[in-house]
């Protein structure tokens, strides 16, 4: 079956976008995967909007792809640049013990999905099972990562994991789909805002430190 | 639709643009009250309808009491605000242009959580929550001293990823209905949902309750996923942590409680409430301890809170009609009486210039009447007679205490460490030689006055039609 084809091998591209979001060390490869994984969103969003004649679709696919695929990843670079932080991004975990955590979670995903949906329709079960493990890889790298703006890139590719999921329910209504792309795009006006002011207050936008001033210190 | 529902979304969005039009803050200030008490006169004509059931909006003795619950304390909330926002402008901690902002924002939260509470539909409940949540964290932030910058960006760390948990959890309900309702907007209407429960997937529904419980869970602040909720609380704006507190974790734990009833009506799905139990009881317990090590006031009573959302959760485990009518009232009583707590806090914080614990002290002598809202305050919080929480609180310890007295004895023991250290703290706060400095402030009591008054007579005597009410969103609750 050519459409299960293709939409597999889209969600799984996703998950390799995933799984190298997790490695990249250079802020800038960091947001180009991540664009790069918003198009493959919006491809696979697109390809459910034709292959099951659902044309509401083709707006969700057309948001993901304007928004996460375009304006974010600039808005972000631009950021970047402002701020001056194009140097390394430095990671908690080393890259093999990420990887091999990633996978961990990834199968984890596979197996309980896999095992709790035997009714449903094909595609809604793996689909389901890839968008889980893209979301637990999302958290996995915001675990990771110690740097505000490659944070935030994490929280971004669980929102893509989230819509995948969302297409993958076959007809799950758009106004959910809409009010998820504009909280997103608060939640990245909140986001910018922030680190604007860390960046004012610390000079930095390392999250350690801001572990230095939490808590009942004072 | 009706126009009283619409108002009580409609008001607070329209004063939100309309507060941020207005340079002055006096204005936008009053402005902030009117409009509140506007939402709330909406929200009282509520009590006058029939139950309303359409495809994006429901109203059932349930949410009618949260949505009246909210709008009172946000009323009131606003008319502390205003007396603690002039100070906060003299002290130059905030410039008029923030508080113009905090003000729309202010609204913007209201409109949201009301819409959240007022929902049918899973997903509008889920994405209100979430602007709700983000409104919130901005509002935490406002200080922009690199504590609160620290507490503001754990709230939103925290807060976004229990967000999306919920959401994959609400796709998976969404899943488990599809195969009976249809697919589109029916699966995801929530009466439907609850109308067809037992023919819903059980597989897909367990899993699902695992990443709402995890996800909304978050943000009611049950432990351990409590951490951002003590920061928000301490570094915000007052009158933010009397919201946080006395609203937003309400709104929370009623958008569990919608799935609960759902997981509950199928009776192949697992129990909602052993897990329940077992998680409310760790916060009550957890957070009982955690009192006794805290250095500053506000972050106390913020544990304070996680320990009493513990309890109610725990009741909410129990179910059945008394746990479910006790657990109802120990939730307004725990709003009203922290809200209050806060506002009576915010002004003791203003006068002595400090929220660490050690520095306040002596308030019986210096600020007598801030001493006497603070002193009933907590004692009206640790379940003393004669205020409305021993009630709610003896309910909930006689009802589990007759199905399984262990439970009971678990959770008295959490309440009578709460109860220790809180008398401890309380104490230390009104008695001693007073500490300096000790700034003018103009509190307003009115609001904190109308709080306890209501705790009062609460404990003393319940109208009857207010228990029926109780009674029939009780039984909603299954």
């Amino acid at each position: 079956m050519v459409a299960y084809d293709v939409a597999h091998f889209l969600a799984g591209m996703m998950l390799v976008a995933s799984f190298m979001l997790l490695y990249q060390d250079r802020i800038f490869a960091v947001l180009n995967t991540f664009a790069a994984q918003a198009m493959l969103l919006s491809a696979a969003v697109a390809w459910q909007g034709y292959i099951r004649h659902h044309p509401d679709l083709f707006i969700t696919a057309a948001m993901a792809f304007g928004l996460k695929g375009i304006v974010i990843p600039i808005a972000l670079n631009r950021m970047v640049v402002k701020l001056g932080i194009h140097r390394d991004v430095d990671q908690a975990v080393n890259v093999a013990a990420a990887m091999f955590l990633g996978l961990g979670l990834t199968s984890l995903a596979l197996m309980l999905v896999l095992k709790v949906t035997p009714g449903a329709a094909s595609f809604t079960r793996e689909g389901l099972a890839l968008a889980l493990a893209i979301i637990l890889l999302g958290f996995l790298m915001m675990i990771t990562r110690r740097n505000a703006v490659t944070q935030i890139v994490g929280f971004m590719s669980i929102e893509n994991g989230l819509i995948l999921a969302a297409t993958g329910a076959r007809g799950m209504p758009l106004v959910v789909e809409v009010s998820v792309a504009f909280s997103v795009l608060i939640a990245l006006f909140v986001f910018a805002v922030f680190v604007f002011r860390i960046r004012e207050r610390f000079d930095s936008v390392e999250i350690d430190y801001l572990d230095k001033v939490r808590g009942d210190r004072r | 639709m009706n126009t009283a529902i619409w108002a009580v979304v409609g008001i607070p969005v329209i004063a939100g643009f309309l507060l941020a039009l207005i340079p002055s803050y006096k204005v936008t200030a009053v402005g902030n009250v009117f409009a509140s008490g506007l939402t709330f006169t909406a929200a009282l004509t509520f009590l006058a309808m029939r139950p309303v059931t359409e495809d994006y909006v429901i109203l059932d003795s349930l949410n009618t009491f949260f949505i009246i619950l909210n709008t009172l304390v946000g009323f009131t909330t606003s008319a502390f605000s205003a007396s603690y926002i002039g100070h906060e402008i003299e002290t130059g901690r905030l410039t008029p242009l923030f508080v113009r902002f905090y003000h729309a924002m202010f609204q913007g939260m209201m409109a949201a959580m009301n819409m959240s509470l007022l929902s049918n539909n899973i997903g509008v409940m889920w994405v209100a929550l979430e602007l709700a949540t983000l409104m919130t964290v901005i509002m935490v932030g406002i200080y922009r001293t690199p504590n609160a910058l620290e507490a503001a960006w754990k709230y939103f760390i925290l807060g976004i990823v229990g967000i999306s948990l919920a959401f994959f959890g609400t796709i998976l309900v969404y899943l488990a209905g599809q195969g009976v309702l249809g697919e589109g907007l029916p699966a995801m209407t929530w009466s439907n949902l609850l109308a067809s429960a037992p023919k819903l997937d059980a597989a897909l529904l367990n899993l699902a309750f695992v990443f709402l419980l995890v996800g909304y869970g978050t943000k009611v602040g049950l432990a351990p996923l409590h951490a951002w909720l003590p920061d928000a609380h301490a570094e915000g704006p007052t009158p933010i942590s009397a919201v946080l507190s006395g609203l937003l974790l309400n709104v929370a734990l009623f958008a569990l409680l919608r799935f609960k009833m759902l997981i509950a009506a199928h009776p192949g799905a697992l129990k909602p409430g052993p897990i329940m139990i077992s998680i409310g009881l760790l916060s009550l317990i957890f957070a009982a301890f955690m009192l006794y090590q805290r250095r500053d006031i506000k972050r106390m009573f913020a544990y304070s809170s996680i320990e009493h959302m513990g309890l109610i959760t725990f009741a909410f485990g129990m179910g059945g009609p008394l746990a479910n009518f006790a657990g109802l009232l120990h939730m307004v009583m725990h709003s009203l009486i922290k809200s209050a707590i806060f506002f009576a806090v915010g002004h003791v914080a203003q006068a002595k210039g400090t929220q660490r614990i050690a520095d306040i002290r002596g308030l019986s002598v210096s600020n007598p009447g801030l001493a006497v809202g603070l002193a009933f305050g907590v004692i009206a919080i640790s379940g003393l007679p004669p205020f409305g929480a021993f009630m709610s609180e003896f309910l909930i310890l006689s009802t589990t205490f007759a199905r399984d007295p262990l439970l009971a004895l678990a959770a008295a023991f959490g309440l009578l460490v709460a109860l220790g250290a809180l008398l401890l703290r309380l104490q230390h706060f009104l008695f001693g030689e007073p500490s300096e400095p000790n700034h003018e402030v103009s509190a307003s009591s009115l609001p904190w006055m109308v709080h306890l008054t209501l705790v009062l007579v609460a404990g003393l005597y319940l109208p009857p039609a207010l228990i029926a009410w109780f009674q029939r969103a009780a039984e909603l609750l299954g």
